[in-house]
């Protein structure tokens, strides 16, 4: 286990590699000039030639290529081409944000999407099943900025529950945090919640359909043991995979979120990074999202030999 | 027309139906808004995002301040902050009339060649230094590398020296009484005055450190790029002791310990909490939701800045087809100034103003020498013919639009309906705006990645006069993007900087305009107001940009 463990975390390395290399590549070929958005629209093109200068982007694409990757190695990200702020601070001051809003998303979803899938799948056609699937569809079907508009329309203006917008950090209390957080956690939650709901569904019609269910229910064993115990434990691999695989669409989902709901995210930096063409920022946040990504699946891969002995490395 | 809207705001079909709502709920509110008070008291918990300081003001700026160093860009968010953290040797009132500001006074000799300016006493730099007159020529010799104004009055100068800690002196080479103004400017690259040390900095690098002597200190601790900026009022500052307080004029009295600018990027959002009392002022209010803002309880809508924006469509005149100015002027006949502020802003004539030349309309420059050719009856089917004689021959139009505008993508889709009905063969590039200033670098022909005509929008001031006014310049491949040449505009903007009063310089003006509606640099698509929007608990709010003395909670 601790062998593959270590390949598995050596392994990330090349990935890591191959993924700075492609994404420092596509922002070489993408058009935009960061020198002429810096300059503005007022600026003449002398101004721009100046500052493209003053900043080394005119420099061939091997140089500046090997100058950041050495810098990488060395923990340094690189400065913002725009704030002049070291990329790891501005990381570090948008990770707690981001963090807090996809970790009460996770729990949010799980804790209501698990459930939902159990009970359709018990019920399977009847109301409840339908009902469950229609909250699922409408799920995958209505865009987060959508969702986000209609909660903060009904439980900030109309209700007057939860602020509009804005990020109060942990360490200024845990109301204060998740007041802030509920909106944001429930729109981005939606997609989450219909996605998980339906494959805990799918997966479960599937065991409960099992001998070993038939048998269990025939010794007598009481419903809600045979659903949690002895069904839901058999369905978990392909759900903690498809858990494990949506948080790559938490990241997009954020970025929307954070938007709508001012948060001051990495979602929003990176998007903000994108349009002004701060390749620093860019490829810092790109490589902490990959690498969280990449830790996040050998997180699933390690679950696995939880619910399913069978499954050994 | 109420197409031409939907497409000014093309994001999201979906808000304009949540505005909808909210403009519903807003008129039911005085009817229902006991009973929701009533019925929802038990459930409701304490909105920690409208906890409200009331020595805090909360503010949401136009866009991102990612730049802090007002020599370093253009954008006008950069400006705004920097007239709360620099200074300037004279202000400005609404009337754009100069007058000193850090200046205790100024005098001139009779030949008009030496300028000397005296600093008032007491005046400090945020890092507690006292600001020296040698401050001040570091800092104008750095502005004058950046800006036109500031360019023209450093050619004009034979010798800038600090004559002691408190007195520079100004020796010219020929008189320029437009000294006070050129130091007192309040667009774009504000001649802000700061260390000696710092404003040694290339004018092409940015500054490092924000320390100015303006009445509000940067906190660079509490930044958040892309989110939040903060500052705090600068205990150490003197405000000037009488006269009124005018736009960057007068005593600068500040009323706020802080001042908190949080960047929300979504409009919707934006508006819900200045409505929520989350916020209390949000500069830029979008003109689809400015119906909404102003009818709804405890928030104020108002037109600051007189001059607003003025929007421009400017060609490449160095590629076919517009490098042929007789194509130029034949193209004139199809535009309407009014299809265009429609997109923008909506059909309230309040907020826009059509028969707009190349100055700002309503003041002292604007004149309505040549302006027939705007304002007359459209006629597409001469404007064909006219085409067709000048010599095009269905040449590819490549027109870019930034998408992530709403703004300038509502300009450039009536723009190239404009250019479809007048015959040209029009290829719409619809792109980001990093993409766009990319490209309109580009010298090339279309074939070879090169563009034909862009749409963008200045702010009115920047076209006040000749100094600053960028894209009337027409000294060829040295001139702003599309890069115009009419050496006959040039000559007269050279004779205005030497006119000896406001009627000798307006006459230029009117000649300026007169040949610039014959060569084209650019062509004027006319003017639109710029709302801000505020909690009503705000007094003192002044006139012009976002400016945060004066300015009290109620």
């Amino acid at each position: 286990m601790l062998g593959y463990l270590a390949r598995r975390v050596l392994s990330t390395i090349p990935v890591m590699a191959i993924v700075a290399l492609f994404v420092f590549s596509l922002l070489y070929i993408a058009p935009g000039d960061p020198a002429a958005i810096i300059a503005g629209d007022q600026a003449t093109p002398a101004d721009v030639e100046r500052i493209r200068a003053g900043l080394g982007l005119d420099r061939p694409f091997l140089i500046r290529f090997g100058e950041w990757a050495w810098h990488v190695l060395n923990g340094d990200l690189g400065v913002s081409i725009f704030t002049n702020l070291p990329v790891t601070r501005m990381i570090g001051q948008r990770l707690e944000p981001t963090a807090s809003l996809m970790v009460l998303t996770l729990i949010l979803s799980i804790g209501i999407a698990v459930p939902m899938g159990v009970l359709a799948a018990w019920n399977q056609g009847t109301w409840i099943d339908r009902l469950i699937m229609i909250f699922a569809v409408f799920g995958f079907s209505v865009p987060v900025f959508v969702v986000g508009y209609i909660l903060a329309y009904v439980f900030a203006l109309e209700l007057d529950w939860f602020p509009v917008q804005g990020y109060t950090p942990l360490a200024k209390g845990f109301g204060p945090w998740l007041n802030n957080l509920v909106l944001p956690a429930v729109a981005l939650g939606g997609v989450y919640i219909a996605l998980i709901a339906r494959i805990t569904r799918a997966t479960m019609l599937e065991v409960l359909s099992q001998d070993y269910i038939r048998t269990a229910k025939a010794k007598g064993v009481g419903s809600r043991t045979i659903l949690f115990l002895h069904a839901l434990k058999n369905a978990a691999v392909p759900i903690v995979t498809v858990i494990g695989i949506g948080v790559a669409l938490l990241i997009g989902g954020a970025v929307v979120t954070e938007s709508v709901f001012a948060i001051p995210g990495l979602g929003r930096l990176v998007v903000d990074a994108i349009l002004r063409r701060d390749y620093p920022v860019i490829q810092g946040v790109v490589l902490l999202f990959s690498f969280v990504y990449v830790l996040v699946n050998l997180g699933v891969d390690l679950l696995y030999t939880a619910f399913d002995p069978r499954i050994r490395y | 027309m109420a197409g031409l809207t939907a497409l000014a705001h093309p994001e999201t079909a979906w808000s304009v139906q949540l505005v909808a709502k909210l403009e519903k709920r807003m008129r039911r509110r005085g009817l229902l808004g006991g009973f929701l008070a009533g019925s929802v008291a038990g459930l409701a918990v304490p909105a920690i995002g409208r906890a409200q300081d009331s020595r805090v003001l909360r503010f949401i700026p136009q866009a991102d301040l990612t730049v802090l160093d007002p020599m370093w860009t253009t954008a006008y968010v950069t400006r705004n902050h920097a007239f709360m953290v620099y200074d300037t040797l004279f202000g400005q009132d609404s009337a754009y009339r100069p007058s000193p500001q850090m200046l205790e006074g100024f005098t001139t000799t009779d030949d008009g060649k030496t300028w000397t300016l005296t600093l008032r006493p007491g005046l400090l730099f945020h890092d507690n230094e006292p600001v020296r007159a040698q401050d001040c020529v570091a800092s104008l010799q750095r502005w004058g590398k950046r800006d036109a104004f500031g360019g023209a009055l450093m050619a004009a100068t034979d010798e800038l020296s600090a004559k002691d800690d408190r007195t520079l002196v100004f020796r010219l080479k020929k008189p320029f009484a437009l000294l006070p103004a050129a130091l007192a400017k309040t667009p774009l690259y504000m001649p802000a005055i700061m260390p000696e040390r710092i404003a040694k900095t290339d004018p092409f690098t940015q500054v490092t450190e924000m320390i100015g002597s303006g009445p509000f200190r940067f906190k660079a601790d509490e930044r958040v790029p892309g989110a939040r900026v903060v500052y705090e009022r600068f205990a150490g500052y003197k405000p000037r002791e009488s006269g009124p307080t005018d736009w960057t004029s007068g005593p600068k009295i500040v009323h706020f310990d802080r001042v908190e600018w949080t960047t929300i990027p979504d409009p919707t959002t934006a508006a819900q909490a200045l409505i929520n009392n989350e916020q209390d002022w949000w500069d830029y209010a979008t003109a689809d939701l400015m119906g909404l803002l102003a009818r709804s309880r405890g928030v104020k809508v108002v037109v600051q800045e007189p001059s607003g924006q003025i929007a421009i469509l400017r060609m490449n005149h160095l590629q076919p087809p517009f490098n042929n100015p007789a194509i130029r002027r034949a193209l004139l006949g199809a535009m309407s100034q009014e299809d265009v502020v429609t997109a923008v802003v909506g059909t309230n004539p309040k907020m826009s103003r059509t028969g707009v030349g190349f100055f700002c309309p309503e003041t002292p420059m604007a004149s309505g020498v040549g302006l027939d050719a705007l304002t007359g009856p459209r006629d597409m089917d001469k404007v064909k013919r006219d085409l067709k004689a000048a010599g095009y021959n269905n040449e590819r139009v490549v027109l870019l639009a930034a998408t992530d505008f709403p703004v300038l993508k509502a300009m450039a889709d009536v723009v190239a309906d404009m250019l479809q009905r007048a015959g040209m063969n029009v290829d719409y590039q619809a792109t980001d705006w990093g993409s766009v200033v990319t490209r309109r670098a580009k010298k090339d022909p279309v074939e070879a990645g090169g563009w034909s005509a862009f749409c963008t929008a200045w702010a009115g001031t920047d076209h006040l006069n000749p100094s600053g006014h960028l894209s009337l310049r027409t000294n060829g491949e040295q001139a702003w993007f599309g890069w115009p040449t009419d050496p006959k505009i040039e000559q007269l903007r050279n004779a205005w900087f030497d006119a000896p009063d406001i009627p000798a310089q307006a006459a230029i003006c009117a000649e300026i305009q007169r040949e610039a509606f014959q060569s084209l640099p650019y062509i004027p698509m006319g003017q639109y107001l710029q709302p801000t929007a505020y909690r009503s608990s705000l007094d003192g709010v002044l006139n012009g940009f976002a400016l945060f003395w004066n300015v009290k909670r109620a």
